[in-house]
């Protein structure tokens, strides 16, 4: 008996001090959400203008002027026809590579080797000019595209069959296969592929024109454009409409659930692999095909890296990287521009960098919402 | 004297909850899932913030922000589930919050070992204080967590739903350490649905229902009739009998079953047992003893260490999880936000996980998005699945409706076999009920069903059978005629009666 | 004889930054946070401490410039990872790859430029007369003994102190230390901004002892060989002694057969390093494949409190 009395008394208690007390209006508080999604298209954009400011900084420390360089970027990338063409051949393997990472980041599977994929792609190409000299001229093309294909499928394959059956992690080892790549690719250039006639250039021998993808007349800009869009159609169409596609959603979004359907994750890790680094080994045979007609020392300026903020720019949408890639093509072309400043191209790695970290930091800031509690109310 | 009052205005967890307890009491918190219970604790022990409301330890006017806060306030609270690192000793655990003495050699270690084995022998609390925690029983680590308040010096535990995961007799032996405990001048909370405990153990009993303190009643002033109404919020007509289902022909036999758990250690002994075509099968048993690992077992989510497994002519015991989804076996597994669904992805696309191979689904590899959506629309029509639309996310649902949705989706694949686990676990009485239905709607349809389920109430009156589990061993088997909920709490602490156990 | 102590010596020169490397991911990842930028910390580790000395000829300023430059990339870190709760793995990601932006646009001055550092050795001449062993520790330079007292400061602390109990605590069950009073957020600050110096520290090594002129790029590699080995030391200090060495080893040997010209091409040789890891792993994933992992549970997940939807 005595305890309700005194829930009693408090409760008297509570109702004076709340008369009496002053209420403010409202108050605001920034509260996290984790279903909400991060924002909308004006984060990649408020993150591109961010890291271009952290950026300037760094600029501006080294006594330059961020807006002189800014702009020559943006001259040397988009100010001219040459710079456009330029920008676009960089964009075609930054897109082919930015939709193999996308394939596998969808289901979490972090593939960092594009850039291994993309120079096993080139190796193997290069491969079919250097051990089948007299092919007839039509079947090359074809043929190199499907070596390449192979090639970055079989390096995307070194990835994922340690993890499925292993349990390693597909960074580390992704990773790892980009060094031993980039050092095949050394050997091969600097040993047995060497170009006799090359002044010791690292290179093999220039191809022949059977072995070159055409370019579109008077520009360097090669047909390897119309592989990377096709494979941007053939992305969105699989993924929105497939059983593949379907498998592929549930598994980005529950993996358990997906087990408990009967999916295999195993097998999906090692199908996205194969395309993830088929997709690379096609950007790499149509850089040697293509751009350089040879296959040479540093023949990828870190395209595979690249390609990782080209697809997370892009929310790992298709449709979204063919402007992300021109985008971050730019950015390469500029900072090539920018050395005639006494810059150094690695500019455009800094800013790449930046607004990776600008991005997701903006992501999940979008995650949290401006909320109104208590006050007045109710 | 210790009055805790609490307001809440916009949160419907906890409606302007009053709630008041006194010194050396036990007071039980007594209310259906998702009453709001777990949220009063939770608030009383710093893990929420209130969003507005009051709240007075001994007469003052307290905020607690943190657990720490109400740790130095004495409130400390042993958590449904248990707050504990698995990796760590039980003694780390119990000295995990203390900040003081930051160098800890074998001296210091050897003193504290000693200061809590002293604390647990008072209360006569046993467990073994050097093993990781992982190795030890469930009631074993609930001792951990009770020794642990004790050590931080708290005057009032919290107890979130103590019994659900002991035997019978386990928590005949807990209410005795509240008792000693409240001897010692500790005040007491319990949350829990069961009034059979409320009366045997509580001083004081308040009842909660959605999100409202509904009474506060001295056990003297009430009876176990009054408590179920209040709980409830009708009179409560007996659940009516359900009729016994007609068994046909077995579906699935499996013997010698043995599997292995997460940790390496034989889950299922050896265990052998038959569903026939329509009837329930309930496996009744304490959690941990081997019901998780039975259902994925089945279903194909966990590996057989060894045994066979026979469902409709078939061996099973190796198939790929897809061959047994094709062959007609499903399941309602135990987290249906964790693996059942896919909580991002909207209405049409959860109903379409076990059936998106069929044809009716795709026109030659293409989605037929229109005809999905009307089969969709039907489907939450027939099954009552309450939703703004077809496409919002399945985790903004409630949890009725998004197991409705999930039995939506096992029934329409007209499942020969459905091993459903905690079917009806957080759901209100509404959606309990018409979850029982779907089940014996199915084993009408001359679907075998096996019910893993820990409320005892939900098995015994579904059941056509019972297979009690106990230490991954089946240690009793009754047919309806035989269900006494005494005999199935004994088998249920493995104290069968022989005769069942040799069977 | 020789040819193993020069061997062993080198092993320990260039397993050193490597163990640097894995003690600080090891303090990130006990507490439940993935370090993938050790690659990228290095690297500005590595610039900013070249930058430094070029400066002011001190190696001690461009010890202490370093660990500060690598401190800032782990606040970085931490402050998306553990306040915004960004995706770990590609937010390490973005850290290397700025990191390695940054680094090169740094180091641009200085690239190629020798550095003349003199770094002090501690002469034992009393443990000259122990055969093999001492002609190896009798000669030793400061870094490596700082390495040494580090894996064994960093064991006693992980084991013997209540710091190191709530580290631990922290990674496996951050929800239960919570409740116990601890605080998640900066147990994981504190831990990964200690982690990201130790790796500023192992780029420090590298310029400072191990090949003193800056090249674009130069840890090749050794920041994600570090992430690596922590799965192999399964997350205990005293086994990456033991890895690093291993690896440190292979390094120096791949080096002496090239200088021995055994006919394999050098660029094979150079492989090792990065083919022996993966293969390790896949012995040590093989090993542990029906075995409790041993890594931190909470391993990647950022912490929520009040987790109500």
């Amino acid at each position: 008996m005595n305890q309700e009395t005194w829930a009693e008394t408090v409760n008297r208690k509570i109702r004076a001090r709340e008369n009496a007390a002053h209420k403010p209006l409202f108050t605001f508080s920034l509260q996290y959400d984790p279903a909400k999604k991060g924002g909308g298209w004006w984060v990649p954009l408020l993150s591109i203008a961010s890291a271009l400011l952290l950026c300037a900084m760094f600029i501006w420390a080294n006594g330059m002027n961020p807006f002189t360089v800014y702009a020559k970027m943006a001259k040397g990338a988009f100010g001219s026809s040459f710079g456009i063409s330029e920008t676009l051949v960089k964009a075609i393997p930054l897109l082919l590579c930015g939709l193999g990472v996308a394939v596998a980041y969808r289901i979490s599977v972090w593939n960092i080797g594009a850039e291994g994929q993309l120079i096993a792609g080139a190796i193997a190409a290069t491969a079919v000019t250097v051990y089948w000299p007299d092919l007839p001229g039509a079947l090359y093309i074809p043929v190199m595209v499907a070596a390449g294909i192979a090639a970055g499928a079989v390096w995307g394959l070194l990835t994922a069959l340690p993890r499925t059956y292993f349990g390693v992690n597909e960074l580390i080892t992704s990773l790892m296969l980009n060094y031993v790549a980039l050092l095949l690719l050394d050997y091969f250039v600097f040993g047995p592929w060497r170009d006799p006639e090359g002044f010791n250039f690292p290179g093999t021998p220039i191809f022949s024109l059977d072995q070159q993808l055409m370019t579109f007349s008077g520009t360097r800009l090669h047909y390897g454009l119309i592989f990377a869009l096709a494979a941007v159609v053939l992305f969105s169409l699989l993924y929105s409409k497939s059983r593949w596609g379907y498998e592929m959603k549930l598994l980005g979004a529950n993996p358990l659930a997906a087990k408990y359907a009967g999916i295999s994750v195993n097998r999906h890790i090692l199908l996205v692999m194969l395309i993830s680094g088929g997709l690379a080994g096609l950007a790499g045979m149509s850089e040697v095909s293509g751009v350089s007609h040879r296959l040479m020392y540093g023949i990828s300026p870190g395209y595979g890296y690249t390609a990782i903020i080209v697809a997370w720019l892009a929310k790992l949408n298709p449709w979204w990287m063919i402007v992300t890639s021109l985008f971050v093509g730019g950015l390469i072309v500029g900072g090539y521009s920018v050395q005639t400043i006494g810059l150094p191209s690695s500019m455009s790695l800094m800013l790449q960098g930046a607004i990776l970290i600008c991005l997701i930091g903006g992501e999940m800031l979008g995650k949290y919402r401006l909320v109104r509690r208590g006050g007045s109310g109710k | 004297m210790n009055h805790v009052v609490k307001r809440f205005g916009d949160v419907v967890a906890n409606d302007r909850v009053d709630f008041s307890v006194a010194r050396g009491e036990i007071h039980a918190l007594l209310g259906e899932n998702g009453a709001g219970k777990s949220t009063v604790m939770s608030l009383l022990s710093g893990i929420y913030r209130a969003d507005s409301g009051e709240l007075f330890v001994h007469g003052e006017r307290v905020r607690i922000r943190s657990p720490r806060d109400a740790m130095q306030l004495g409130i400390g609270m042993v958590h449904q589930n248990f707050r504990l690192v698995a990796t760590l000793t039980a003694l780390d655990n119990i000295i995990l919050g203390e900040k003081k003495q930051p160098w800890r050699g074998a001296s210091w270690k050897r003193k504290k070992a000693k200061e809590i084995s002293e604390l647990c022998e008072q209360y006569g609390l046993q467990f073994p204080i050097d093993a990781p925690v992982w190795q030890l029983s469930v009631g074993e680590q609930q001792r951990v967590e009770i020794v642990k308040t004790l050590y931080r010096g708290a005057d009032i535990i919290l107890l979130d739903e103590p019994t659900s995961v002991l035997t019978p007799s386990e928590a005949e032996r807990l209410f005795m350490t509240l008792r000693e405990l409240k001897q010692s001048g500790k005040t007491i909370v319990i949350t829990t649905h069961k009034l059979k405990e409320v009366m045997a153990a509580a001083d004081r009993i308040s009842v909660m229902r959605k999100g409202r303190m509904i009474a506060s009643l001295d056990r003297k002033d009430t009876n176990a009739k009054e408590l179920a109404e209040l709980m409830v919020g009708r009179a409560l007509n007996d659940a009516g009998e359900v009729p016994a289902g007609q068994a046909g022909a077995a579906i699935m036999a499996v013997q010698e079953m043995t599997v292995l758990a997460d940790h390496g250690y034989r889950a299922l002994n050896g265990i052998s047992f038959e569903v026939k075509e329509g009837e329930i099968i309930g496996v009744a048993g304490v959690a941990g003893n081997g019901q998780k690992e039975l259902a994925e077992a089945i279903a194909g989510l966990r590996s057989w260490a060894s045994g066979t497994m026979t469902c409709l002519g078939e061996r099973m015991e190796g198939a790929s999880i897809r061959r047994r989804i094709d062959k007609g076996i499903s399941l309602i597994p135990e987290d249906r936000m964790k693996s059942g669904l896919a909580g991002s992805l909207g209405l049409v696309d959860n109903l379409m996980l076990k059936s998106y191979r069929g044809n009716e689904r795709f026109r030659m590899g293409v989605l037929r998005n229109k005809d999905n959506e009307r089969w969709a629309a039907q489907l939450i029509d027939r099954f009552d699945v309450r939703t703004p639309s077809l496409t919002v996310p399945v985790r903004g649902l409630s949890g009725g409706n998004q197991q409705k949705l999930l039995l939506a989706r096992e029934i329409d694949q007209k499942p020969k076999l459905m091993v459903a686990v905690h079917p009806t676990q957080g759901l209100d009485v509404g959606a309990t009920e018409s979850v029982h239905q779907m089940l014996l709607d199915l084993r009408d349809s001359s679907a075998g069903v096996l019910l893993i389920s820990e409320d005892l109430d939900e098995v015994m009156r579904l059941s056509d059978r019972i297979l009690v589990l106990y230490g991954g061993n089946i240690v009793g088997e009754l047919s309806k005629t035989e269900i006494d909920k005494d005999r199935i709490g004994r088998m249920m602490a493995g104290i069968g009666d022989s005769e069942e156990a040799a069977r | 004889m020789d040819f193993y102590v020069f061997l062993i010596i080198a092993a320990i020169s260039s397993g050193t930054p490597l163990l640097f490397a894995v003690l600080g991911g090891i303090l990130s990842e006990r507490s439940g946070v993935i370090f993938l930028g050790a690659e990228g910390t290095m690297l500005i580790g590595a610039v900013v401490s070249c930058l430094t000395f070029v400066q002011t000829n001190n190696l001690l300023l461009a010890t202490l410039a370093a660990l500060a430059a690598a401190g800032g990339m782990g606040l970085l870190h931490a402050f998306l990872c553990v306040t915004l709760r960004a995706n770990q793995t590609v937010c390490g990601l973005a850290l290397t790859l700025f990191g390695t932006g940054l680094s090169a646009y740094l180091g641009k001055p200085v690239a190629g430029q020798a550095l003349a550092v003199a770094v002090p050795r501690i002469k034992l001449p009393w443990l000259e007369s122990i055969p093999f062993a001492g002609r190896i520790l009798s000669n030793l330079d400061v870094f490596v003994w700082l390495s040494f007292a580090l894996v064994m400061l960093l064991y006693l602390y992980m084991y013997k102190t209540s710091w190191g109990l709530h580290l631990r605590a922290v990674g496996d069950n951050p929800a239960t230390s919570d409740v116990m009073g601890l605080s998640v957020s900066v147990t994981r600050y504190i831990h990964v901004v200690a982690c990201s110096m130790l790796m500023g520290l192992a780029g420090s090594y590298l310029i400072m002892v191990y090949s003193p002129n800056w090249i674009e790029g130069m840890t090749s590699g050794r920041g994600w060989i570090a992430v690596a080995l922590i799965i192999l030391a399964a997350w205990n200090p005293l086994y990456a002694l033991g890895g690093a060495y291993l690896f440190g080893g292979l390094d120096a040997l791949g080096f002496r057969m090239q200088l021995m010209d055994i006919g394999i091409p050098s660029y094979f040789l150079k492989m090792l390093p990065y083919v022996v890891t993966i293969l390790v792993l896949m012995a040590v994933g093989w090993r542990n494949r029906n075995k409790p992992s041993v890594e931190p549970k909470a391993l990647g997940i950022p912490y929520m409190r009040e987790q109500r939807f």
